[in-house]
């Protein structure tokens, strides 16, 4: 905690919950503590950050710094060694939880979209509304259509990821998450594995998922999106946060010596 | 006689295939009937315990592996004596077809679970991890996501051993099952000509071949294309 540079734009987690509304006045997520190692590698040394609902925040780090593995702890692929994490004022860490549940509202999408090759666009889709939502066939595909016309896929329902190009194959994912209306979703380099003309159109994407509202955690290395769209960029160097605030802030005035080094490898700005 | 009459009078004997053709194809519909029979409880028996594997439960995970590993070492025709000639001594008669089939099934399903188990450990994780982040739960992921994968990616293995064990059907000549082959050597016997045995090959042949071009299709067709 001593390492963070606290902005006045970041509210602190420890805001007390009104006591009415469940999670009434609280993040929608909220990293508290968090501690992860693998073996001995220590990669997150208390962690703590929050998302504000309909905010768009972005990670940024060196390679290794622990970002993946945050986002990872969020929706409990990777499993927290110590910290709370909260989802709209709920504990989802701790044994008293169901997973399942908690992992249905909270959208992820991953770096290698990872799309079931199996099964056409339409069909990625429902199977989660289907057998998680236990929705019936024709409200599932419904909703289906509804997500893909949101990422501009509309008449790609019935090619099979094989068929899509890969900023396709990303939106496809993205339309998976969405149509199960999470409170919050994670992105771990969505835009990485694409050729670059396709970035655009995943970008695009989110940029309009924010304008509808959404509640995004973003780890990128899209320095222009992040300054265009981002509402927090958090800034992270060997398992800490070491600096938060508004792109604008934190790209032209970088206040941590690891930040600085970062942002002049990545060559950013005029 | 010419050499090429006796070859004909020993292999092609019109009167003797004439004979005993109805005989072999008896044989035909009882190797058929098994073939069927082992291919489908081998195979999802192999696919049940590959699946039961998947949730790596140590002492579960163990038995399994001891059933596949001494089903695929044991020669079958080993087991099929044991069984036919052993159990009964122990109180336990089976009919020498139930004895091929149980045997057969058993030796299909250790190979079949290693074939799938094999397809299901080399999906790529991120589908485990796409499905269970949208709520699926374990047993979900492993039958909507990860073994439709895993099976596709297993289909021409698990053709060719399915061919390689149904085969083995002839082995239950030695303990009497009416098959293709045991019709043909009883008719050979009969008939001191070896004539029958060269219907037989035959039959194998029409029965077995387009399986074996059906997997060269398979193979070809599933060497695919990932992400
Ligand atoms: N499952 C794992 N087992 C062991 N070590 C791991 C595992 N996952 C990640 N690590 C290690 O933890 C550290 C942080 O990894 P992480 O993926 O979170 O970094 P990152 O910031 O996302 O990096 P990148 O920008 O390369 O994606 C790395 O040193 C990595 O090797
Ligand atoms: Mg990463």
């Amino acid at each position: 905690m001593s390492k963070t540079t606290t902005r006045p734009a970041v509210r602190k987690p420890e805001a007390e919950n009104g006591g009415a509304a469940p999670g009434a006045g609280r993040p929608t997520l909220e990293v508290i503590g968090l501690r992860k190692s693998f073996g001995t590698l220590e990669v997150l040394k208390n962690v703590s950050l929050a998302v504000e609902k309909s905010e768009m925040v972005f990670v940024l780090g060196r390679s290794g710094s622990g970002k993946s593995t945050m986002l990872r702890c969020c929706n409990r692929l990777e499993e927290p060694d110590a910290g709370e994490i909260l989802l709209e004022g709920q504990p989802i860490t701790g044994s008293g939880v169901n997973l399942d549940k908690v992992r249905r509202r909270i959208g992820m999408v991953f770096q290698g979209f990872n799309l079931y090759p199996h099964l056409d666009a339409r069909r990625n889709i429902t199977l989660a509304l289907r057998k998680v939502l236990k929705q019936s066939r024709d409200e599932a595909d419904t909703r289906a259509a509804a997500a893909l016309t949101r990422v501009g896929l509309a008449d790609k329902a019935g090619n099979y990821p094989s068929q899509l190009s890969g900023g396709q194959q990303q939106r496809v994912a993205i339309a998976r998450a969405i149509a199960l209306e999470p409170a919050v979703m994670l992105f771990d380099e969505p835009t990485s594995a694409l050729d670059p003309e396709l970035v655009g159109d995943v970008l695009g994407v989110m940029r309009e998922l924010k304008e509808d509202g959404m509640t995004m955690l973003v780890v990128s290395h899209e320095m222009a999106f992040a300054r265009e769209a981002a509402d927090r960029v958090v800034f992270m160097a060997d398992g800490h946060i070491v600096e938060q605030g508004p792109p604008e802030d934190l790209f032209t005035n970088p206040q941590h010596e690891s930040t600085r080094a970062f942002l002049s490898r990545y060559s950013y700005g005029p | 006689m010419s050499n090429l009459d006796r070859f004909i009078e020993t292999f092609l004997n019109g009167a003797v295939l004439a004979k005993y053709t109805p005989a072999i194809l008896q044989g035909v519909w009882v190797t058929i009937e098994l073939s069927i029979l082992i291919v489908i409880a081998g195979t999802l028996l192999g696919t049940s315990l590959a699946c039961i594997r998947a949730y790596r439960l140590r002492p579960v995970s163990f038995l399994i592996v001891i059933y596949a590993d001494i089903f695929r070492a044991l020669p079958p025709l080993v087991l099929i004596l044991l069984a036919y000639f052993g159990l009964p001594n122990v109180g336990v008669t089976l009919s020498s077809s139930t004895v091929l089939f149980v045997i057969l099934g058993l030796t299909l399903g250790a190979f079949a679970e290693e074939i799938v188990w094999a397809g299901i450990t080399s999906t790529d994780k991120g589908q485990w991890e796409a499905a269970r982040s949208t709520g699926l739960g374990f047993t979900q992921t492993l039958i909507f996501v990860v073994l439709p994968q895993a099976v596709r990616m297993v289909i021409p293995p698990l053709t060719n051993r399915a061919i390689a064990i149904t085969k083995m059907t002839a082995l239950g000549t030695v303990i009497g099952v009416p098959d293709i082959l045991n019709q043909a050597t009883t008719a050979q016997s009969f008939s001191g000509n070896a004539s029958p045995l060269t219907l037989a090959a035959v039959a194998y042949v029409v029965l077995f071949l387009p399986f074996v071009i059906l997997s060269r299709w398979l193979e070809s067709r599933f060497a695919w294309k990932k992400g």
